[in-house]
This record gives C-alpha cells, sequence and structure tokens, in this order.
C-alpha cells in the first residue's frame, strides 16, 4: 500500500504530516511502515529522527551521451531526435555539443546516431540513503546532487530502491504540481493532499486536486494550520465534495516544537487525537483496517 | 559578416525583441552585401532548451553576432563556445530598421 503526501504549496506541512502518520501507524496500529523521502532537492524527514543511524547509503548515476568529434558527420539527426533540445549540431563548424542540463538521459540519440558516434558516460544524479528509525521499516531517502535539474529521474531510483512489501509505504513529495510531484504520487495508491486555510494554500491545491483528477487517483485533503486565513478553502472541498480526512488547528506551540526538530518526542494532546481520526479513516478507505 | 537582430516580426518596421531563445524571428543582415533576410525561429515555444537551439540556429546560418534585449545562461554558454559575439541593447521601443541605421552610420 503506498500513500503519498503532497501539497501544491509548499510548508502546507507535508513532512510533518508524513512523519507523524508514519510514527502513528507504526506505534498505534502496528503496521511496519517505511517513510521515504522524495522531496529530494531538500530531503528533511531525517531532521525528525535525531537517533536515527544511516546504515546504507548509495551513489545513483544518469547516462549522458558525449558525441565523439572523430566519427560524428554532423548529419543533426540525433539533434532532431532529441525531444529536450540538448544537443546543438553546426555542420559547417564541424561542432557537436550536448547540454547536460537538458539531458533527460533517455538514450534516443544513442540509436540515431547511424554512425556510433555516440557514447554514454555517467554523471552523479545524487544518493539514497536507508535509515534505522527504530520504527517499521526505516526512512528512504533521495538527495539531489547540487546542480542537478533530474529530479524526477532520481525520485524514479529513490522509489525502485524500495523493497515491495504488503506494508504501508509513505511517500512525502515535494512541494509544486510538475514533474516530480506526478512522479511521486503516479503509483501510489492513495493521496493526501495538505493544505492550509490561506488564499496561497488553496490556489495550489486547486493544481493538485485537478492533477489527481487527470491521474485518476483517489484521495482526500487534511487542513493544516486551521484557525489561520479565511473559510473559501472549507468552501471549495464542501462545494466539490472533496473528502476532509482531518483538521489539524493552528499552534505556536507546536511550531516552537517543530523547530527543534521534536515533533515525535512531545505531540500535544489535541493533535494525538487529530491523527487518530486521520489514521484510522485513511486505513479505512485503504482497506487496511 | 553576418549579424543576427532579434526581431517580433518579418518586416523592417516590426519591433525589437529584448528576448533572445523566445524571439519570433531574426533578421539577418549581411554587411559586405549589404542585405537582409528574415528567418523564422522555430524554438521560440520550445517547451525546454529554446536558447540552446536559437543558439544552433543562428550559428547554422553563419551568423557571426547578435543583438539582442538579453541572453539566457544557457544560450550564453553555447553562443561563447560557438564563438558568436552576443550585443545586448536596451531598446524596447526601436524596430529593426532603426537598429540598423545605427550599424550603418
Amino acid at each position: 500500500m503506498k500513500i503519498a503526501v503532497a501539497s501544491g504549496k509548499g510548508g502546507t506541512g507535508k513532512t510533518t504530516v508524513s512523519v507523524t502518520l508514519y510514527y502513528f501507524l507504526n506505534h498505534f496500529y502496528n503496521f511496519k511502515v517505511q517513510l521515504v523521502d522524495c522531496d529530494v532537492e531538500e530531503p528533511n524527514d531525517a531532521i525528525f529522527f535525531s537517533d536515527a543511524i544511516k546504515i546504507n547509503e548509495r551513489k545513483v548515476f544518469q547516462l549522458i551521451p558525449k558525441i565523439d568529434q572523430e566519427k560524428c558527420t554532423f548529419c543533426r539527426k540525433c539533434a532532431e531526435w532529441c525531444e529536450f533540445n540538448a544537443i546543438s549540431i553546426v555542420k559547417n563548424l564541424e561542432f557537436a555539443d550536448v547540454n547536460n542540463d537538458l539531458c533527460h538521459s533517455c538514450g534516443a540519440c544513442k540509436i540515431a546516431c547511424d554512425y556510433g558516434a555516440i557514447k554514454e558516460y555517467e554523471q552523479l544524479l545524487g544518493v539514497i540513503s536507508l535509515y534505522n528509525t527504530g520504527i517499521g521499516n526505516g526512512l528512504t531517502e533521495g538527495k539531489l546532487q547540487i546542480g542537478s535539474a533530474m529530479q524526477t529521474s532520481l525520485i524514479k531510483q529513490v522509489k525502485n530502491s524500495i523493497v515491495s512489501s504488503d506494508e504501508i509505504i509513505i511517500l512525502d513529495a515535494p512541494p509544486g504540481t510538475s514533474c516530480p510531484v506526478v512522479e511521486t504520487v503516479s503509483d501510489a495508491d492513495f493521496v493526501i493532499l495538505v493544505s492550509e486555510p490561506t488564499p496561497f494554500g488553496l490556489y495550489d491545491l486547486k493544481l493538485m486536486v485537478d492533477l489527481l483528477i487527470e491521474l485518476k487517483k483517489p484521495f482526500g485533503v487534511i487542513i493544516n494550520k486551521a484557525g489561520i486565513g479565511n473559510n473559501d478553502l472549507f468552501n471549495y472541498l464542501h462545494s466539490n465534495n472533496i473528502e476532509i480526512l482531518g483538521n489539524i488547528p493552528f499552534s505556536r506551540e507546536f511550531a516552537a516544537i517543530y523547530a527543534t526538530g521534536e515533533i515525535l518526542k512531545k505531540i500535544p494532546e489535541e493533535f494525538e487525537n487529530t491523527y487518530r481520526i486521520i489514521a484510522e479513516k485513511l486505513l479505512a478507505k485503504t482497506g487496511m483496517l | 559578416m553576418k549579424l543576427a537582430i532579434t526581431s517580433k516580426g518579418n518586416k523592417l518596421d516590426s519591433q525589437f525583441d529584448l528576448r533572445f531563445g523566445r524571439t519570433a524571428w531574426f533578421c539577418v543582415y549581411d554587411r559586405e552585401l549589404d542585405t537582409t533576410q528574415f528567418v523564422l525561429n522555430e524554438n521560440y515555444d520550445s517547451k525546454m532548451g529554446a536558447g540552446n537551439k536559437t543558439a544552433e540556429l543562428v550559428a547554422n546560418l553563419g551568423v557571426k553576432q547578435v543583438i539582442s534585449g538579453d541572453f539566457g545562461p544557457k544560450a550564453k554558454t553555447l553562443l561563447e563556445k560557438l564563438d558568436i559575439k552576443m550585443i545586448v541593447i536596451n531598446e524596447e521601443k526601436s524596430s529593426v530598421q532603426d537598429i540598423l541605421n545605427k550599424l550603418k552610420n
């Protein structure tokens, strides 16, 4: 069972919800849950497990083409095949070049070349780490190499690194609604959308709802920081018959705890009840209860 | 020597385009022959890599200098490798003809 946690807008509480649900489903409902940090540009789930021990770290790579100027006839076939506009060929100057930042490692250029002029080499994409958190099946984290724009490729590899199990996997998605988010939620069985009752929260939530409808993914919404902003988010959810899995009240006290990284050590009582309700709704919806 | 000017249209009175990678047209001016020719930039609405592809286009046109309002990082990198000179002017209201006149005087 894969559950993705996404939001559209950043800073609504994806990580708080992911980390807390991971803990609750293990601790109170005896599931062996694995947490997967797919926010590869700035993974931070590990911060909330101060006792975690890194048990594995593995570099992952992407293949980038290199054009052999001796064999290249400058016919431009590879440049025409490249969907990502990464290859530049200028016949008169006998010039052939690949922009690594644009390359998506699809391999089409290598197939296109009739002269064997394209070789591929490995470029560092990022690091995948596995932590023993003392909770369930631990935490897997992807961390993108600085300068790389290939989040989606790394997220794919992070997901492939997870040993398939019958238990629960929580995928903490990056913010936004672009390719890295689509990749994260693409094989989820259920998506939790975390929003906040502000104009920005609502605007980005609508984008995310449209995306999930297009992807035909079942989803529900958790309203975090309830009490701030206005009622527009609630009105939108009601008039579109979107299920609210829970309301987490805004709490300055909790924000202070979050800042120390100890959200699992000092869970306020009102939060505990809210999360229990959310966890039970989630388990019922996904047929795990 | 050929020089290219980014242009919003395909006429000499068309407005100068401040963008390089996403310009719709280039006015290619041949200094020796004193002729102009307008070339469509098919990369203007590319999803990605417009700057890279447009730099490749001007190189294939045999252009040695480009006049535009700005050059993105990928375009800049490739134009440098191709030894094509980038000239930045901030004359949003000028027509292509205005810029040609200044070049000739």
